[in-house]
């Protein structure tokens, strides 16, 4: 085994790169359960979101609009499970299962004649004079732009959460929703656009993975991250920085052991594979959760 | 201007009718997909719902649909009782791998000793396998607290590389030059699960039938299966009438797990045959919807399992036939369970059109 | 005569099965405390929340200050100078006081300057509040300060109180009305919504009495006895269980510095309480609700689990007994949330028998249910407890909220129990139903059987029982004879002796 081919500097840059789509979908997902909805679908709509923006990228041949295709079909998804658990009032748990194995089916047969074809590259976008910083430099300012979006969405949900009238009226919808009925708040409504969000982020993580990390179409490409941006969420104890934390924790996980599978190590291919998710498991037993909104998972039907 | 009121108690009627409608709605929304796919949507509607059961060449597709339908049934009557009791176990697919490796494992250390012990030996072990691995979510919920969703989950992942370096390693034939995957259990007379191959009939045919057994009762008669019902509707209430909610948690975890690795087991020893990369075919979690396609009654499972399993041969049909993509199938699992979760809100609420809206 | 502040012409409201109001019309003037009196299921929330915006009416007219109203929602109400503190579910706890402030205000300013309009306004009306603090943590009294500086800051006409004082005590009470009067003196007027007679005769100016959804009599509270208005409200005379001078038996239950640590984060934590209750008597204890009941019941019913010598029962150390062995024991308990603590609301009533009553009626065979049995008990309780259902096989939900009531003290009371702890036994129960529950407790313990009555209703602690201890933070005060009990006694009992503020602090 060869370690010093592992470049420290090159693996935290791609570290970074590695988190993103996680974070993007955990980011989606936090906001969702703030307004006390638990959405089990993520994996769901992220693949969708995946398909959905590499099919628009091919089609109108440009990444940007890939990417907006991608939040498109992840928030469309997401509105589908919005309708059943908020209108319709099923169950959230069952339903956000059947939105990842709906999600698995519909991005399979939407890609078919995609298979195979790849991606335009996403040219970097290096920040001017602080991507020369040395060492720090190319760690955190020599990226695509999907990256910093990814960090923007989370500092701006930190701010409307905790700033915003919006993010206020958000929370308390998801704290105790017959209180926020009371006081004459649009429960569902709220959750709708919130689970759209949710389901935005979720597509912009899987177009992510399918444009800029594979970078092309194949089946099944978001291989349970969708899983691990809810466990993240956990994680996080619902809090925006902490999930940013959790994020880059797991892409830690992930490139280190792509890392040292290329570098050869005598750990059989198989059992490293398993690292990202069993750092997951490990992660959710040792860090003890916070408060989950008060809400959470709860059915609302407004009654008398 | 429509709203919903909540019944005093589940109507009766939409307690059986719903999952007929959602089954009807499916086939509506997949004949207009198909359409949409260039396929005739009457011919393929019929090739996926008909033709598995009444075309000439269903003497050859009414085994594949036991064949099918067995290891759903075993895991979905294991599910059952979690998702009632409020414990979701998400990762049979996992336990179920788990099942097959363990079995496998204990058929394969015995090659090619032929004693009539070594099946109920791997029996055994592929029960063992399966609870073992879904102990570990079950574990982890009860003793820290940690959401057994993404625990069970991540164990799927885990399963899968675990099944992938044993299809490559530990349990390789090693008579298969170099080929990936493990003897093949089907053709070792003292480790098949075969009982008549020609009509479909392996020992998972005849657990899953006892499984739908034992689960009726104990669910209907059993004070477990009342207390399991009871945590599942109020868990404060269910604490109050004696219920260790820590105990049911792994009682329900361990009933699903073992009966998952025995779905594994039965599947790599008889229809499968061999451990290989991907002979997990996703019934762990397929069996998720047949569970809840089901209302998690066992009768109702069996009838769901055997018409996902005309969904898989079905669509098997229609694949080689009429050219359809597999993942419309898969498409179309995935609306059947929309569907009867949609029309679900007609069981528990009454739909009333109002028009008058004082100002 | 000047222009009545709210007028309501004709009110009607009908719910599948219920007329919640019909042809409600009452007028409230300025500045005047207006009572609303009624028994549960009278309609009064409904009529408030239609006030409110919250539910629109089939039929009827409102008017404030001579101008049409009617308010699509609560925002609109809250516009117009209409508000509201709520009964239940209006506060997040997981958020501070200057938050939950804000949620209930139309254009809040920001957290900061809201803080400081908290202090204004709690020095105005003498509603000590710190804005930082978190409302999960707060005690019921302040919990309700809460709302009421909520509804304060937004200058309102009419401010619409639901059952205030039900979660207070005498002293908090008084803080309350005197908050009140200062609000009136202020030219606010108040829609107070009670079924205690005496505090509207202390504090209200003219009363609308509502019964199954009618108007059924206006008056001068200050000029009509607690008596003529609860005959408006009931609709005939009430009956008074009789209690009867019962012999002192043996020692039954002995608690023993038991404590417990709070189960959940906004629980209450049961700190050393000492206790030992004879054969044939009922202990009233008295508290605030949060200062321990619900683990107090819990701890006796075997859901709190202590060391096995903090909990006695007929000489035999049960701190460690699960809830079934104590059944075995005779020792039976009734918690206070009826829906999904003492009874599952989607089963049926003979599944709701055999929770509690598995193990003392037999109602299992090698650990199968025998359903015929189950059934007949349940039809036996539902007989015996004049249960209103249509049948066992209805479930626990489709029962109103007295009628399930009877259903899961007459489910425990027909086990024959050695020992009974109820916790609210007629919270939210309409009179009647109340009486028949309190002469099944007084008949228990006539037969020599003990009863523990946790309430928050000093009134019938005081009917039916023989001693009487308060709950105030965990800690159980020393019983005393209930009889000559006086109302400022029992006040520091349930404050825990201490002065008022500092019993906050530490709740």
């Amino acid at each position: 085994m060869d370690l010093s081919a592992i470049n420290p500097i090159l693996l935290l840059a791609s570290l970074m790169v590695a988190a993103t789509p996680i974070l993007l979908a955990a980011i989606g997902e936090l906001v969702v359960e703030r307004s006390g909805v638990l959405n089990l679908g993520v994996e769901g709509m992220m693949i969708t979101g995946a398909v959905c923006g590499f099919i628009a990228t091919i089609t109108l041949g440009s990444s940007v609009l890939g990417f907006a295709g991608a939040a498109l079909g992840g928030a469309l998804l997401g509105l589908v499970f919005g309708l059943l658990t908020q209108v319709l009032l099923s169950n959230q748990v069952a339903t956000g299962l059947a939105l990842t194995l709906f999600g698995l089916g519909l991005a399979a047969l939407l890609g078919q004649s995609y298979i195979g074809i790849k991606a335009p590259v996403i040219p970097k976008w290096p920040v001017p004079l602080l991507s020369d910083i040395p060492v720090i430099g190319p760690i955190l300012f020599n990226h695509d732009p999907v990256v910093y979006l990814g960090i923007l969405i989370v500092a701006a949900v930190w701010f409307f959460l905790t700033f915003t009238r919006a993010g206020l009226i958000l929370r308390a919808v998801g704290e105790n929703h017959e209180a926020a009925h009371a006081l004459g708040y649009h429960v569902i409504r709220v959750r709708l656009l919130a689970i759209m969000f949710g389901g935005a982020c979720a597509g912009l993580g899987g177009a992510y993975l399918s444009l800029v990390r594979v970078p092309q179409w194949t089946e099944g490409l978001t291989a349970g991250a969708g899983w691990i941006a809810l466990a993240i969420v956990v994680f996080a104890s619902w809090r925006p920085w902490r999930l940013l934390l959790g994020a880059y924790l797991f892409g830690g996980v992930t490139v280190l052991q792509l890392n040292l599978q290329a570098a050869g190590m005598a750990i059989p291919v198989a059992y490293l594979s398993m690292a990202p998710y069993l750092a997951t498991i490990v992660v959710l037993v040792m860090m003890r959760a916070g408060r989950a909104p008060g809400s959470l998972a709860q059915p609302f039907h407004a009654s008398r | 201007m429509i709203r919903l009121e909540k019944r005093t108690a589940p109507s009766r009627f939409w307690t059986y009718a719903a999952p007929v409608l959602a089954v009807v709605l499916t086939m509506v929304c997949g004949a207009l997909l198909f359409a949409a796919l260039g396929n005739d949507p009457f011919v393929t509607i019929r090739t996926i719902f008909l033709d598995p059961l009444f075309s000439e060449f269903s003497w050859y597709y009414r085994p594949q649909l036991l064949i099918k339908a067995a290891p759903l049934v075993l895991i979905a009557i294991g599910l059952s009782f979690g998702f009632r009791a409020g414990v979701w176990n998400i990762g049979a697919e996992g336990q179920y791998i788990l099942g097959a490796i363990c079995g496998a494992a204990v058929g394969l250390a015995f090659y090619p000793t032929e004693s009539a012990f070594i099946f109920p030996l791997m029996v055994m072990a592929g029960a063992l396998g399966g609870w073992a691995w879904a102990m570990i979510p079950g574990f982890l919920r009860v003793k820290f607290g940690t959401n057994e969703i993404l625990v069970s989950l991540m164990l799927v992942y885990v399963a899968q590389n675990l099944l992938a370096s044993m299809a490559l390693g530990a349990l390789r034939n090693p008579d298969a030059s170099g080929f990936p995957g493990s003897r093949n259990l089907a053709r070792y007379p003292s480790a098949t699960s075969w009982i008549n191959e020609s009509a479909g009939l392996h020992w998972g045919v005849v657990f899953a039938f006892i499984a739908v057994i034992f689960a009726y009762i104990t669910l209907s008669r059993h004070i477990f299966g009342f207390h399991v019902r009871l945590s599942g509707q109020s868990p404060r209430a269910a604490r109050f009438a004696g219920v260790n909610p820590g105990l049911l948690v792994l009682i329900c975890m361990g009933i699903s797990g073992a009966l998952a690795g025995l779905a594994g087991l039965f599947e790599v020893a008889g229809p499968s045959g061999l451990i290989s990369i991907d002979f997990n075919a996703g019934y762990g979690f397929t069996a998720i919807i047949v569970a809840f396609l089901g209302r998690l009654h066992p009768v109702g499972i069996l009838l769901a399992a055997g018409l996902m399993a005309l969904t898989y041969i079905g669509g098997e049909i229609a694949q080689s036939n009429l050219r359809l993509p597999a993942a419309a199938i898969q498409l179309l699992q995935g609306m059947l369970l929309f569907f009867l979760l949609a029309v679900d809100v007609l069981t528990h609420y009454r739909v009333r059109f109002t028009s008058r809206r004082v100002a | 005569m000047t222009t009545p502040l709210l007028r309501l012409r004709g009110l009607t409201k009908a719910y599948p099965g219920v007329v919640a109001n019909q042809d409600v019309s009452f007028d409230v003037q300025p500045g005047e405390i207006h009572a609303l009196l009624g028994e549960n299921g009278a309609g009064k929330s409904t009529l408030v929340k239609t006030i409110y915006g919250l539910v629109k009416p089939d039929a009827g007219l409102m008017e404030l200050k001579g101008a049409p109203f009617a308010p699509a929602e609560p925002r609109a109400a809250r516009a117009a100078g209409v508000a509201m503190v709520f009964q239940h579910f209006s506060l997040f706890d997981a958020m501070n006081v200057a938050e939950n402030i804000a949620l209930g205000m139309e254009n809040p300013p920001p957290q900061r300057e809201i803080a400081a309009r908290v202090r204004q306004v709690s020095d105005q009306y003498g509603l000590p509040l710190d804005p930082t603090r978190i409302v999960g943590e707060l005690s019921a009294g302040e919990r309700q300060r809460v709302e009421i500086v909520r509804c304060l800051l937004q200058d309102p006409k009419l401010l619409i109180m639901d059952e205030p004082t039900s979660v207070l005590t005498p002293q908090e009470v008084a803080i309350l009305f005197e908050t009140l009067r200062r609000l009136r003196a202020a030219g606010t007027a108040i829609l107070y919504i009670s079924h205690k007679l005496e505090e509207i005769r202390a504090l209200c100016d003219a009363a609308t009495v509502l019964r199954l959804g009618r108007v059924v009599g206006t008056c001068d509270p200050r000029a009509t006895s607690a008596r003529e208005m609860a005959e408006l409200m009931v609709g005939s005379s009430l009956h008074v269980p009789h209690k009867a001078a019962r012999p002192e038996g043996d020692v039954i239950l002995t608690l023993q510095g038991l404590s417990a640590k709070a189960p959940h984060r906004f629980g209450t934590a049961l700190r050393d309480i000492d206790l030992t209750v004879r054969r044939g008597e009922i202990l009233g204890i008295g508290g605030v609700a949060g200062n321990g009941q619900d683990e107090l019941v819990a701890a006796l019913s075997g859901e709190i689990r202590t060391a096995r010598d903090m909990v006695q029962f007929d000489g035999q150390g049960i701190g460690h007994l699960a809830p079934n062995a104590r059944r075995h024991l005779g020792l039976l308990a009734a918690p206070e949330e009826r829906m999904g603590h003492a009874a599952a609301p989607d089963m049926s009533l003979t599944e709701n028998a055999l929770l509690t009553a598995a193990v003392r009626q037999d109602l299992t065979a090698r650990g199968f249910v025998r359903w015929g049995k189950a059934r007949a008990f349940a039809g036996s309780v539902i007989a015996a407890f004049d249960v209103r259902t249509p049948g066992a096989g209805n479930t626990a939900r489709s029962l109103s909220g007295g009628n399930l009531q009877k259903f899961v003290i007459g489910r425990e009371i027909m086990q024959a129990p050695a020992m009974l702890v109820v916790n609210q036994p007629t919270w939210g129960v309409d009179a009647s139903a109340a009486a028949a529950i309190r002469q099944a407790l007084l008949d228990l313990a006539d037969k020599g059987a003990a009863v523990i009555c946790i309430s928050q209703d000093l009134d019938e602690l005081m009917e039916i029982s023989d001693r009487f201890a308060a709950l105030n933070g965990g800690r159980l005060s020393a019983p005393r004879p209930a009889q000559g009990l006086s109302v400022e006694q029992i006040g520091l009992m349930l404050g825990g002796a201490h002065d008022m503020e500092v019993a906050h602090v530490d709740a």
